[in-house]
């Protein structure tokens, strides 16, 4: 478990002469399970579209699994941060997470029996199979992410991508929720890296954690000193030093 | 009672044919354009698509075929600029809109004979469809049908959840400007029959009744393209019974129902 599955180097972004991150280098091997934590605007979306193509870096490189993001995109489960959709939209959970197969598919060709038989494996690794046939709007806010996960599952990622997946989805819900995430680390061998406003909770969960303000703090391990924090965030994070689960913060003699 | 002399004149027959063909197009256009929550967009083009209408008319060109024209490059506009993102799009709509208008009155106003014409594009005038007419409308829903068969799981995804389709590497912006445009040939076909004002409400009640009662989208297509059939055909009989406009009668019944399935539903 050593393969090195994403290579960031020297990465800046900018958007109309701002930049948006500063010289990111972030290496993440298979089977991690990242946390990157960060203040609003702190450019954590950004580097999750940069890292599925979707952004083009102004400087530096990405590799993901040897090859160029948008080469490497049907090997990537993506989650975005909360899917605004009309709750009333007339789609099956099913046909839902079918069009998660659409980067296998491709263009102009039909979903087959075998589609079909993934999306019903990926409803049943979130535990959602019994609520194949339901429409989308008549499942709860955390049933519906759950969805969304198998939508990202059902191409066989190899790495998952999670933009704030627990927005909107109450507390009980959430832990259940990270508990599913942690089942796909632990159990598929899935890597992910998960974005989260959450510290207290997901430090629980992640084996590695980043902060991301501009710039990346990251020591490839679940550590940040107070230091890294307090410049990310601009101001000292009471939250995280007070925090119970106490393992992001090493601690300080 | 109904006569049935009906079926006997030539125009009455076109216009049949020429609703009946319309009535699919709405189904299916209508409920990606309710999906997509692009019913301001596609009125917008209608109007626009009026600017074309009168350059037709004082160049002495078919004003249908401008009219597509202009409805296709104000859809193709829209689509740009709005995801340029400089300038708003209902702010772009908005601009579109009152110009074609404005182009179209004025080329119209210089053109001869307007006034008759005037009120038959504002308002549609199904009875002076012809057969060529006909003809194009029926080649122009075979080509948006076989389109939505072939793109059926692109236009879904799209329509969906278009943030997700674009990471996953759906080409979103190519798709949403195809759907523009199949919305701009819908919307010149319907000027047609119910004229630029009303064409929006043709678009939506279908489909948005549909949605009440059926589940899935190819159930609500089908029960969107039967209402269809349903308010353009009352619509035709009561306006040759009563000798009333047909655009605003098809319209009025499309009304009538849409109001009484609200309150039915509640």
């Amino acid at each position: 478990m050593t393969d090195k599955i994403v290579s960031i180097r020297d990465l800046w972004v900018y958007r109309r002469e701002h930049a948006v991150l500063e010289d990111i280098n972030l290496e993440l091997l298979a089977g991690d399970f990242l946390g990157l934590i960060g203040p609003n605007g702190g450019g954590k979306s950004t580097l999750l579209k940069a890292m599925l193509g979707l952004i083009k870096p102004d400087r530096g490189s990405i590799t993901i699994f040897g090859k160029k993001p948008a080469a490497a995109r049907s090997r990537m489960g993506y989650v975005p941060q909360k899917t605004v959709f009309d709750q009333s939209f007339p789609v099956k959970v099913l046909d839902v997470v079918l069009m998660g197969r659409y980067s296998r598919t491709g263009l102009l060709h039909r979903y087959g029996l075998q589609d079909r038989k993934a999306a019903l494996e990926a409803l049943q690794a979130v535990g959602m199979e019994n609520r194949a046939m339901r429409e989308i709007g008549a499942l709860s806010g955390g049933e519906q992410q759950r969805v969304f996960v198998a939508r990202s599952l059902v191409s066989d990622p190899e790495l998952l991508l999670l933009d704030e997946p627990t927005a909107g989805v109450d507390s009980a819900q959430q832990t259940d929720f990270y508990e599913l995430l942690c089942h796909l680390n632990r159990d598929l061998g899935i890597a992910i890296v998960l974005v989260s406003h959450d510290v207290t909770a997901i430090s629980t969960y992640v084996s590695k954690i980043a902060c991301l303000n501009q710039r990346l703090y990251y020591h490839g391990s679940k550590e940040l000193s107070n230091e890294d924090i307090e410049k990310a965030y601009g101001c000292p994070v009471e939250m995280i030093a007070h925090g119970t689960p106490h393992r992001v913060l090493r601690k300080h003699d | 009672m109904i006569d049935l002399d009906f079926f006997q004149y030539e125009f009455m027959r076109n216009a049949l044919a020429a609703g009946l063909a319309a009535s699919v197009l709405c189904g299916i256009i209508g409920i990606y354009v309710i999906l997509n929550k692009i019913v301001f967009i596609s009125d917008g083009i209608a109007h626009a698509a009026f600017g074309g209408i009168g350059l037709g008319y004082f160049l002495g060109y078919d004003p249908l075929a401008f009219g597509i024209g202009s409805a296709v490059l104000t859809a193709l506009g829209i689509g740009m600029v709005s995801s340029r993102a400089r300038v708003s799009e209902d702010t772009a709509i908005g601009v579109f809109m009152a110009t074609g208008m404005a182009l179209g009155i004025m080329l119209l106003t210089l053109s001869q004979g307007y006034a008759r014409d005037l009120y038959g594009y504002l308002f549609g005038n199904i009875l002076a469809v012809t057969r060529s007419d006909v003809l194009l409308i029926l080649a122009l829903t075979s080509i948006i049908l076989a389109l939505v068969f072939l793109l059926y799981k692109e236009f879904l995804l799209m329509s969906f959840d278009p943030i997700y389709g674009e990471a996953i590497g759906l080409p979103v912006q190519s798709l949403r400007l195809l759907l523009l445009a199949m919305v701009a040939f819908s919307v010149v076909i319907l000027i047609k029959i119910v004229g630029i004002i009303m064409v929006i409400a043709l678009l939506t009640i279908p489909g948005a009744i549909s949605r009440r009662y059926m589940k899935g989208l190819p159930a609500i297509m089908a029960g969107s393209i039967l209402l269809g059939v349903v308010f353009v055909t009352i619509g035709l009989l009561i306006s040759y019974e009563l000798d009333v406009p047909s655009g605003a009668t098809i319209i009025l019944t499309a009304a009538v129902a849409f109001f009484l399935s609200t309150v039915l539903s509640r």
